[in-house]
């Protein structure tokens, strides 16, 4: 069986259109076919530090990375640097020729740190320490090294087309190392040309030039660079497919889900929902006038979670997306969402921390912050999603939670899923329900907005509502809402919010709970964006007969006790997989499971899993061959 | 069947010390809403914390007690998912100018159609008496351990430098005055700031009501006069009337001087009045034609449990 797993890797200076690179590439792939996962990383920086997308193509499912690249599109000595070794044997590098003799030195953005590891391996190796010495190693793997002058391409351009501009177009070296990767492995140009066309649609002159540069290195390829094993020529186009960015989920989601408020502070990786859902701010309403989304950029986290909360006092499907940082300021504001049983949903796209920590990277550092945020015992829910797919219907039900149970929702999400840029199922909007709950429209006689109930819930008013007054404080409140410091309905109150967990634990489905993907011996417990590193690592396993299984943790507060330890009876050996230094789940689960982790598979440097090490972990596990701590370091 | 100004109140123990200058506001703020004929579930009022931060409860209208600082995030929220609904904000200074400094600017940027009430008395009082940000540099009230050390904000300066677009001062002693400025407060298209003078019996040793009252300086001149006066006494025009750059910056200016009148002779009555500027539903409008006949509280997002919205376009755009 030839199946097709190719990784293709683009890297360049941050601002020289990477991004746009890697998107087109993507697209072009998904058009013929193949199922895409891709991911960016890059600096807190605007312009000048080393970016680069990773974008793994296949012909079968994909849900993560892998080490492995196939193909490396460079056009700047740091990419090559950086990256030639994470080519493997049998791969191939296109590089700019008139690079072969910059040193490391002569690349500034590149740091102490790394030159001083690159060095010792030079070193080790008796190469200089320049392109063409890191080169030779790649070589010397098996490589393929495909040098052409970019330089050259334009002069060459700029000769044929009689355009002595375009010698300097600097700008076009996306499009031509994208180009020169399409003809070297055999792919059509046309679904580029038409991007190139769409990308620059108001400035046709530009859009012409680039489309002249693409031929002619498309082109150059073919016919000049040497014999490449993989080609990809396309596969059986599945139905009903899309490509999406990490933040479409929860924005599409919430559009869908009847969010009709979102305040946010600008942070990375959290803001790019909000300015999505701002760009699509009208929304078509099936027999209905249109409808809108009210996005409203803030002075600071505190008035995104103040605003959000009284919008949803008025009953509007109201929301903020943050991350760590901002979260840590909302946490005030989120115990009087907590007190007052206010219907909120905060998505939290979390980075690595402490503090500003690795502000563009990767990192699920915030679960027991999350689960413990806001001073006081308070009801909240802490649910997470594992992929971008899951993230969009995942939303909806972030959104009936709040208003069935009458309490925060902290939407767990992370910039591993959020900076992925993957082909999946077409979202189904019919496949999420929307239940407001006991969210009132009429209200006849006396009204008490914290009526004791049977389960605890009380109809719900909304600011505004004929005959619905009532009042919400920060203070213990009695039924009206008003002050009160009584000790026995202090003890009512109390019991009346929090036994809301129990509520939740008992009407939430199962299988919005956790999701079991088998059950084995050795099972993995994870949460988040670990989920298809792990997939994809189960399934390599599972083809060499080793079976793991694998349960997928959503519902993570309240913490559905009872139903993990009756999916963990038989299990002998339990591993946590996560994207932290402390194995935070793995705290949670010992916490309520009161069993210990076996082993913990962790990653902070701010770079997300691959499957290839989680693959490469599992076997010293099953080996018996590994630390309880395995922590895991691929990536630049 | 009209409503009485009764119909307002609340049954809420008022625990305010006796004389507190909060009363006289709140019962300001109830005549206002009983005048205006403002139905009490089409009213909500926003409170901060503190003193001043209960006074929502004394209020039968919907009634939002927040948090410390916080009270302009809620109230703005609020207004703009439910923008029939009359918005009152209220607060202490050390609440909306220390705390919640922050947000007072930026809500002066945005010019939500609402109305913010500062129960302005120099102290934090709930706490037991420290200096708040009005509190003027050197001044030593009684439960200061040392005189303050901390230069005053100008309420009144700042919020029309922050782009509030109607800014006034009101005295809570002079209910029937106060009332009616806020009635003008409330009425104003745009973001209304009302700075109140307000004693605090307790703690404020300083700016008392008899010192407001110029007890003091009847021992220095022959004819005792009230320290307080009012603007519209003397011929002050406060209303920008032109989409005029010069005449705005004059306005801005004379308002700016106005407020640092202090000592012996303090202004109460409007400062400054801006309706050319546009409000923030109009800019809102602007962008979403339909915002205030569909505002976000009114959106209809379900049928039989099923979403009616219909993202289909935007996921053709991403059908590869």
């Amino acid at each position: 069986m030839s199946s097709v797993d190719f990784t293709w890797l683009i890297g360049g200076p941050q601002g020289s259109g990477v991004d746009s690179g890697a998107n087109v590439f993507s697209k072009v792939c998904a058009e013929m076919g193949y199922h895409i996962f891709g991911k960016r990383e890059f600096y807190s920086n605007i312009k000048g530090e080393h970016s680069y997308f990773a974008v793994r193509v296949s012909d079968h499912e994909i849900r993560s990375n892998v080490n492995d690249v196939t193909l490396m599109a460079s056009f700047d000595a740091e990419t090559i640097f950086r990256h030639f070794d994470e080519v493997a044997s049998g791969g191939g590098i296109i590089y700019d020729s008139d690079l072969d003799k910059i040193t490391t030195d002569e690349v500034h953005t590149i740091d102490n740190y790394f030159k001083e590891r690159l060095h010792k391996e030079l070193e080790s190796k008796n190469k200089p320490f320049t392109i063409a010495g890191v080169l030779e190693i790649a070589k010397e793997k098996g490589v393929h090294l495909y040098p052409i002058s970019f330089r050259e391409i334009l002069t060459n351009l700029a000769e044929k087309t009689e355009n002595p501009k375009l010698r300097g177009l600097i700008r076009m070296f996306n499009v031509i190392a994208v180009s020169l990767s399409l003809g070297l492995i055999k792919m059509p140009l046309d679904p580029l040309l038409l991007s190139i066309d769409s990308i620059f649609s108001k400035k046709p002159q530009i859009a012409e030039i680039n489309k002249q540069a693409a031929n002619f290195s498309y082109d150059y390829a073919k016919s000049n660079f040497g014999a490449f094993q993989y080609s990809l020529t396309g596969t059986e186009k599945q139905p009903d497919t899309i490509l999406v960015q990490g933040h479409f989920g929860t924005s599409i989601g919430k559009m869908v889900s009847g969010c009709r408020f979102q305040s946010y502070y600008p942070i990375t990786p959290a803001s790019d929902e909000s300015v999505y859902l701002e760009s699509n701010e009208l929304l078509e309403i099936q027999n209905d006038r249109p409808g809108s989304t009210i996005v409203i950029q803030t002075e600071d986290e505190i008035s995104a979670m103040g605003m959000m909360i009284g919008a949803a006092l008025t009953g509007t499907r109201s929301s903020t997306s943050t991350s760590g940082p901002g979260f840590a300021l909302m946490t005030e504001a989120l115990g009087w969402a907590g007190i007052n049983e206010v219907s909120v949903v905060i998505t939290l796209y979390q980075r690595s921390g402490p503090s500003t920590g690795l502000p563009t990277r990767h990192g699920q550092d915030d679960l027991l912050f999350a689960v413990n945020a806001g001073h006081g015992d308070f009801p909240k829910i802490v649910y997470a999603s594992g992929d971008i797919e899951e993230s969009f219907y995942d939303t909806g039900r972030c959104f009936n939670y709040a208003d069935v149970y009458q309490i925060p929702v902290i939407h767990m999400m992370d910039k591993f899923l959020s900076s992925s840029v993957v082909t999946c199922k077409r979202f189904d909007p019919k496949k999420i329900s929307i239940d407001r709950g006991l969210l009132l429209d009429k209200i006849d006689g006396e009204y008490r907005r914290f009526a004791f109930t049977e389960d605890g819930i009380s109809p719900r008013s909304k600011l505004g509502l004929d005959n619905g007054v009532f009042w919400n404080t920060g203070d213990e409140s009695d039924e009206f809402g008003h002050i009160t410091e009584d000790p026995q309905l202090r003890i009512k109150m109390m019991d009346k919010r929090m036994s809301r967990l129990d509520l939740v634990l008992q009407r939430v489905p199962q299988e919005e709970q956790v999701v079991s993907f088998g059950i084995h011996d050795i099972t993995i417990v994870s949460w988040g964006s670990t989920k298809g590193p792990i997939l994809d690592a189960l399934s390599v396993l599972k083809k060499e007969g080793i079976d793991i299984g694998f349960i997928q943790m959503k519902l993570i507060h309240p913490f559905p006790t009872e139903y993990v330890k009756s999916l963990l009876k038989d299990v002998k050996i339990i591993i946590d997989i996560e994207a932290n230094h402390s194995g935070q789940l793995g705290k949670i689960l010992k916490q309520n499971v009161t069993r210990e982790i076996d082993y913990f598979i962790l990653k902070y440097t701010g770079r997300g899993m691959t499957s290839t090490e989680i693959y490469d972990s599992i076997k010293k596990i099953v080996g018996n061959k590994a630390n309880k701590r395995e922590v895991l370091s691929h990536g630049a | 069947m009209a409503l009485k100004l009764a119909d307002y109140k609340t049954d809420v123990h008022n625990d305010w010390c006796p004389g507190c200058g909060d009363f006289g506001i709140v019962n300001a703020l109830q005549m206002a809403l009983a005048e205006m004929g403002i139905e009490r579930d089409k009213a909500t009022i926003f409170s901060g914390i503190g003193c001043s931060g209960k006074t929502s409860h004394f209020i039968n209208t919907y009634g939002v007690h927040t948090l410390h600082g916080r009270v302009l995030t809620f109230a703005q929220g609020g207004k703009l998912a439910n923008p029939e609904m009359t918005v009152v904000a209220v607060g202490g200074d050390g609440d909306g100018l220390g705390i919640g400094a922050g947000h007072f600017v930026a809500a002066g940027r945005r010019n939500v159609d609402m109305t913010y009430i500062i129960f302005d008395n120099g102290v934090y009082g709930l706490t037991k008496g420290q200096a708040s940000p009005t509190l003027k540099l050197g001044e030593k009230t009684k439960s200061l351990p040392s005189p303050n050390t901390n230069y005053n904000v100008n309420p009144i300066g700042l919020a029309v430098a922050s782009g509030f677009t109607f800014v006034a001062r009101g005295y809570s002693y002079d209910v029937r005055h106060l009332k009616d400025l806020i009635i003008k407060a409330v009425r104003h298209k745009g973001l209304s700031f009302l700075d109140v003078l307000q004693p605090c019996p307790t703690y404020n040793d300083i700016n008392t009501r008899d010192w407001y009252a110029g007890v003091d300086l009847a021992e220095e001149s022959i004819e005792r006069h009230a320290r307080i006066y009012k603007l519209e006494d003397t011929h002050f025009d406060y209303s920008v009337h032109y989409d005029d750059e010069t005449e705005v910056n004059e306005k801005i200016s004379q308002a700016m001087i106005k407020s640092l009148e202090w000592g012996n002779k303090i202004p109460i009555g409007i400062f400054y009045q801006n309706e050319i500027i546009s409000e923030y539903s109009t800019r809102l409008t602007d962008k979403i034609p339909n915002y205030l006949e569909n505002p976000p509280s009114k959106q209809k997002i379900s049928e039989n449990g099923l979403p009616t919205t219909d993202v289909s376009s935007i996921l053709d755009s991403l059908r590869v």
